[in-house]
């Protein structure tokens, strides 16, 4: 089982979600996934998919050629770039003229895409490599006082055609994960749908919109937090939330944690050490129900 | 941008492009476009839709079906897809919807309609290898947070590799923004 990754981390992560990366790099250590840095880095594509596909492929084909390189698989921390390289890695396998095509711009930087690496989300190898039993062995404060509401997003569960991973209509892996760590993971209306970020930049309206009814949807359900696992839902509902308060008049205060922090606190790691106070929303009456709980 | 779109006028002879559908056949995504008899779940399904009286991925489909080129590509709703691929998941007759959108959308950008956030975003990328302007401050910044030193791109590596794609052509050009 391999347990050594090249570590993908994406733009919108060093940008403004370093909580995130903090907290990752923090559990995965303890859990003995050995992270080597990419020695050369450029964005996923996916951003630039909606205006050059090529572009998309080009940019995607360049980073699994780099893996190749230093013969190792990645792990990613943001779904859309695990999306994006799994995809483009199976369309490459599989279509040679396309394969082909795309190796002789790579050419270009000495670059050759063989197919020969794996492409991996930090949900997928907590659940595949690490495994849920060797999580709740890992578990020294189990957190059974918190009751939370997930929410993956969409790019680790569709299309499914090229992701397969989850279920997408009825998504258990983020929901096993907590349940591993003691929580409880309340069910709510919508848990699988979209944040709304994809639509921030063409109308700001329709993004906030969606956000808004998640966390609606969320509070209805009493949950104590939400939790995800990407950086752009992050930034939704933690970053926004404040703004999505104030123009429509709404009242949350819903602390919006991502997965690893809660695992680390469950690990025994210090939140301190685990940024908390990176967080826009205030969590310390999560840290406050964890702490008094111990006693 | 504004979300006030007509899409039920009537139909002009003239505004059709018969030979459109068989352009999208041939591109990767919009294969299955022909599939689609209209059963709407793709609407009904998709969040966008929820929250915006004018963006209906059925109907730009059938837009395109029916060879309405200008229309469709000069259409501003076609940039609020949120690529949540619910309706590709979900649409009974295996149309890949979100793809298409995006097949559109790329014939649009290369007709030089380009939402400025994406220009943007594409000259980050070919200066820096990232799709945001990251600041030195939060680059140092990540050795007192204990974090390893942010790997760089390589912007001439990368300009080599991207020369000669229209898309990058156009924005060169500082083409009509949509």
């Amino acid at each position: 089982m391999s347990s050594k990754y090249l570590i993908f981390l994406g733009c919108a992560i060093p940008y403004r979600v370093s909580a995130y990366e903090i907290s990752a790099r923090k559990v995965l250590a303890k859990l003995g996934i050995e992270l080597v840095e990419m020695p050369e880095f450029n964005c996923c594509g996916l951003p630039l998919d909606p205006v050059s596909h090529e572009a998309m492929l080009i940019l995607a084909a360049r980073n699994l050629a780099i893996a190749e390189q230093q013969g190792l698989n990645i792990l990613t921390l943001c779904p859309g770039c695990a999306g994006t390289l799994k995809k483009v890695n199976a369309l490459l396998k599989k279509d040679k003229a396309l394969k082909d095509q795309i190796n002789s711009r790579l050419k270009e930087a000495d670059l050759e895409f063989k197919g020969t690496v794996e492409v991996k989300h930090i949900l997928q190898v907590l659940m595949e490599d690490v495994g849920v039993e060797k999580i709740k062995k890992a578990v020294v404060k189990p957190l059974t006082m918190l009751k939370v509401a997930e929410h993956v997003g969409c790019h680790l569960l569709r299309p499914k055609e090229y992701i397969g991973f989850d279920n997408p209509e009825d998504p258990h892996v983020l929901k096993t994960l907590i349940e591993a760590i003691g929580a409880t993971s309340l069910d709510y209306i919508g848990e699988t749908e979209c944040c709304g970020a994809p639509s921030v930049g063409v109308s700001d309206k329709v993004a906030l919109e969606l956000a808004r009814e998640k966390l609606n949807h969320v509070k209805k359900a009493s949950a104590q937090a939400l939790v995800t696992i990407c950086p752009f839902c992050h930034i939704m509902f933690d970053t926004n939330e404040l703004r999505i308060e104030r123009m429509f008049n709404e009242t949350y205060g819903i602390p919006v944690l991502h997965y690893p922090q809660l695992l680390g606190l469950a690990m025994g790691i210090p939140a301190e050490e685990l940024a908390f106070n990176e967080l826009r929303v205030d969590a310390s009456k999560i840290l406050k129900a964890v702490n008094e709980d111990a006693k | 941008m504004a979300e006030t779109e007509k899409t039920k006028d009537v139909i002009k002879a003239s505004e059709i492009d018969s030979k459109f559908k068989y352009e999208l056949l041939k591109m990767p995504g919009s294969e299955k476009i022909l599939r689609c008899f209209q059963c709407g779940t793709c609407t009904s399904d998709c969040p966008v839709a929820r929250f915006s009286d004018a963006y209906r991925p059925r109907t730009i489909i059938r837009m395109a079906q029916l060879g309405l080129r200008d229309r469709v590509l000069n259409s501003e709703t076609l940039w609020l897809c949120a690529a949540c691929f619910t309706c590709t998941d979900r649409c009974p007759q295996g149309v890949e919807v979100a793809s298409v959108i995006r097949v559109l959308r790329n014939l649009a950008a290369e007709k030089g309609i380009i939402p400025a956030i994406f220009k943007e975003q594409a000259n980050s990328i070919l200066n820096s290898g990232y799709a945001y302007n990251i600041p030195e401050l939060k680059i140092k910044k990540r050795e007192s947070q204990g974090l390893p030193p942010l790997p760089r791109g390589n912007s001439e590596s990368l300009r080599k590799t991207l020369q000669g794609i229209k898309f990058f052509d156009n924005i060169k050009k500082g083409s009509s923004t949509a």
